[in-house]
């Protein structure tokens, strides 16, 4: 029977009580009242004995069965009015469960409004509107401005300011140009784009968030599993004292007022409602939860292990300085970076790329380039030596370093940059300083962690001492852990669970990954990165900020208070049922009437988290970094 | 092996879950059914040499659930 028929039928049903009710108050005792509900009862009770009956037909047991039992049962001992009352009801109440229960799941819903639904690609040079789809890797996709997205690609010409908060939950919009990644289900702002597709339909990043989340919402929470065996127990064991009680007090009506409380409907519902609010809640503002029991998890935490290159910093080695001494420094990144073109150090590198930023022309190749290991480089420019590297290497090639750029160097590492030093011909001519910088969210984050309870911060990384100390102390960490192998974080961070803390570790889940699963909560950062971290992560923050982590926590804190109040609420619903049942305070309609508020009463509850507030950034400095971030965004509108 | 996800009407009764993945799972082809209690969807992963995606609608519609799409 579809829905709208059963609506129907439920108002019929409801409108027939009334004129029985209206009936009553004029002549009681007339027989058009018992007429009017026998209708009434037949009208309400038919559709839920088709369902009893489609059931049975394929041998399943329903509580619809029990419901139509209890019906014709009344019925026939001439109780017309419960009859009516219970049969309505229990529609009436599946009506307003499914209106109160779209309102919990609103959250999935609006995130999956975002999804686009048409494409225009290029095709043969004409522009083609089609459903997105059916958009084909490889394609070339058109985006006005204004326009949604609909694959996930390159950009291969255009510029625009994306709004990614379908993906990220973030506001501010990211500037996207020739080169860079585009998601699908996200908005061009002010540009044009044409974009290759790369990954369509369901293989894109959004398809992947809403499946990760249907699939989440789904995940049983500890709590949830102990719920359904108690109800798998309670149903039969209610039926059993149903038959019993009316064999032995051969009273039929006390006997089926027992069916009508037989499916313990608030308590099996009471958890699923608020992981379903929690999560959805979270996935709109780009985190993603795996799962009930990982909601149960994060809400314990006290202790939280944040890997340090990546995740309290940008991941992003930067040059922070250079110093020259007796050339330019044009000159002198010009060639450092000359020398380091061929390298795949890490430091070689960012020196490369800071000289392609500065517009700075590398001509000379270098020849003869020797690896000094743990140490650096030495090649041949032309006629010239030049060595890149760190002190100890420089001594090693008898190279004398002056005080001056010895005590730069310290200064720049006491600082917590790496210093590089730099020497043409055995004389020092420069350094270069570099830094993977501290993430602008990160102390306000740590701070915020602190305050809302959780005591203990740690940090794990690969990199130097005096980095980690200079890192570490910035963002109040507990303690720090430095030059440890992947072998060594994974040790340390079983070490703390033997203390007896509920461990979370933040990680960007691909190098932390053996880590983050050994935690009792695995959080990854930046989810737009790879398939690898929404697979090992418990929970994803999509933004690949630390600013939503004291947010998830709260909500998961909030989610599981919701989930206990609706457990003990529906817990003392069955008692006091079964209780005024058994004392016969209860009959067959109040019965009905109690079950069916109980479950309202337990969605309703969970709709609050549908609503719980955004993410506060409590702290005044950064609104004021955020105030900058958008002027500028507007600027750069303006100038477009 | 195919994997379909049906969509229902909205699923009210969590009860009813147990209803209709015990009903599927009975069924001669079908290796997994799972119902989505939250998107009011059926995974079911079956063998589409012994039964169809037309067959398994039928059953969850025969059960009173209307499918919407598949």
């Amino acid at each position: 029977m579809k829905t709208k028929t059963k609506n129907r039928l439920t108002m019929a049903s409801g409108g027939l009580l009334l004129a029985a009710l209206t009936t009553y108050l004029f002549n009681s005792g007339a027989v058009t009242i018992d007429i009017i509900l026998i209708v009434a009862s037949f009208v309400a009770g038919v559709p839920i004995a088709i369902k009893a009956f489609q059931a049975l037909r394929m041998k399943a047991f329903s509580i619809d069965l029990l419901v139509t039992i209890a019906v014709i049962g009344a019925l026939i001992i001439g109780e017309y009015v419960e009859s009516a009352v219970v049969s309505f009801l229990f529609l009436f109440g599946d009506y307003l469960e499914g209106r109160t229960l779209r309102k919990t799941r609103a959250s999935l819903k609006s995130l999956m409004d975002m999804a686009p639904l048409e494409a225009t690609v290029l095709r043969d040079g004409k522009r083609v509107a089609i459903p997105a789809d059916e958009v084909e890797v490889g394609d070339h996709v058109i985006v006005q401005p204004g326009g949604r997205i609909p694959v996930d690609g390159k950009v291969i010409s255009g510029q625009s300011l994306i709004n990614e908060a379908a993906i990220t939950g973030e506001s501010v919009p990211v500037n996207k140009s020739e080169g860079d990644t585009v998601f699908s289900s996200t908005i061009s702002d002010n540009g044009y784009l044409e974009i290759m597709a790369e990954k369509v339909g369901d293989d894109t990043t959004f398809a992947k968030i809403i499946e990760l989340v249907e699939e989440a919402q789904e995940t049983k929470a500890k709590t949830q599993k102990f719920m359904e065996r108690f109800a798998a127990y309670y149903t039969p064991g209610i039926i059993v004292l149903s038959v019993l009680v009316g064999i032995i007090t051969q009273n039929v009506h006390f006997a089926l007022t027992f069916l009508v409380i037989a499916c313990p409907g608030a308590l099996v519902i009471s958890v699923p409602v608020s992981i379903v609010a929690g999560i959805g809640n979270g996935a709109k503002n780009g985190i993603l939860i795996k799962g009930g029991d990982k909601i149960e998890n994060l809400a314990k935490v006290n202790a939280i292990v944040f890997d340090k290159t990546g995740t309290l910093t940008k991941g992003k080695p930067e040059v922070t300085d250079i110093k020259a001494f007796g050339i330019s420094e044009e000159e002198l990144l010009k060639l450092a970076a000359e020398v380091e073109v061929t390298s795949e150090h890490h430091l070689g590198k960012t020196i490369v790329t800071k000289a392609e930023e500065e517009g700075i022309e590398l001509v000379n190749k270098p020849s003869d380039v020797d690896i000094m290991k743990g140490h650096g480089l030495r090649a041949k420019l032309i006629n010239d030596s030049i060595y890149v590297g760190n002190i100890s290497g420089a001594v090693k090639l008898g190279i004398t370093v002056n005080s001056e750029a010895e005590d730069y160097m310290s200064q720049q590492q006491g600082k917590g940059n790496t210093a590089v030093l730099i020497c043409k011909n055995n004389k020092v001519v420069g350094v270069i300083s570099i830094a993977d910088q501290i993430r602008e969210e990160a102390a306000v984050a740590t701070h915020q962690l602190k305050e809302s309870g959780i005591d203990h911060l740690a940090m794990l990384t690969g990199d130097n001492k005096q980095v980690a100390e200079k890192v570490g102390t910035q963002l109040g960490m507990n303690e720090i852990y430095a030059e440890l192998l992947p072998e060594d974080k994974v040790a340390k961070v079983k070490n703390l669970k033997s203390k007896g803390y509920n461990l979370a570790m933040v990680g960007d889940g691909i190098n932390d990954a053996p880590a983050i699963a050994t935690a009792d909560v695995g959080i990854a950062m930046g989810g737009t990165a790879t398939d690898v971290t929404m697979q090992t992560a418990d929970i994803i923050l999509m933004s690949d900020k630390l600013d939503k982590l004291p947010y998830a926590i709260s909500l998961a804190k909030a989610t599981n208070r919701n989930m206990k109040q609706n457990t003990y609420f529906a817990l003392a619903t069955v008692v006091l049922l079964l209780a005024g049942v058994l004392t016969g305070d209860i009959h067959l309609a109040s019965g009905m009437l109690i079950h069916e508020i109980s479950v309202i009463l337990v969605i309703l509850n969970a709709v609050r988290l549908v609503g719980y507030p955004k993410y506060q950034l409590n702290s005044s400095l950064f609104k004021r970094k955020r105030k900058k971030e958008e002027m500028i965004g507007e600027v750069v509108m303006s100038e477009s | 092996m195919k994997t379909i996800k049906f969509q229902l009407e909205t699923l009210t009764c969590p009860s009813c879950i147990n209803k209709i993945e015990n009903v599927l799972n009975k069924e001669n082809g079908v290796e997994t059914a799972k119902v989505m209690f939250n998107s009011s969807k059926v995974k079911v992963t079956f063998d589409e040499n012994i039964i169809t995606e037309d067959e398994i609608a039928g059953i969850i519609k025969k059960l009173g659930y209307p499918v919407l799409t598949y």
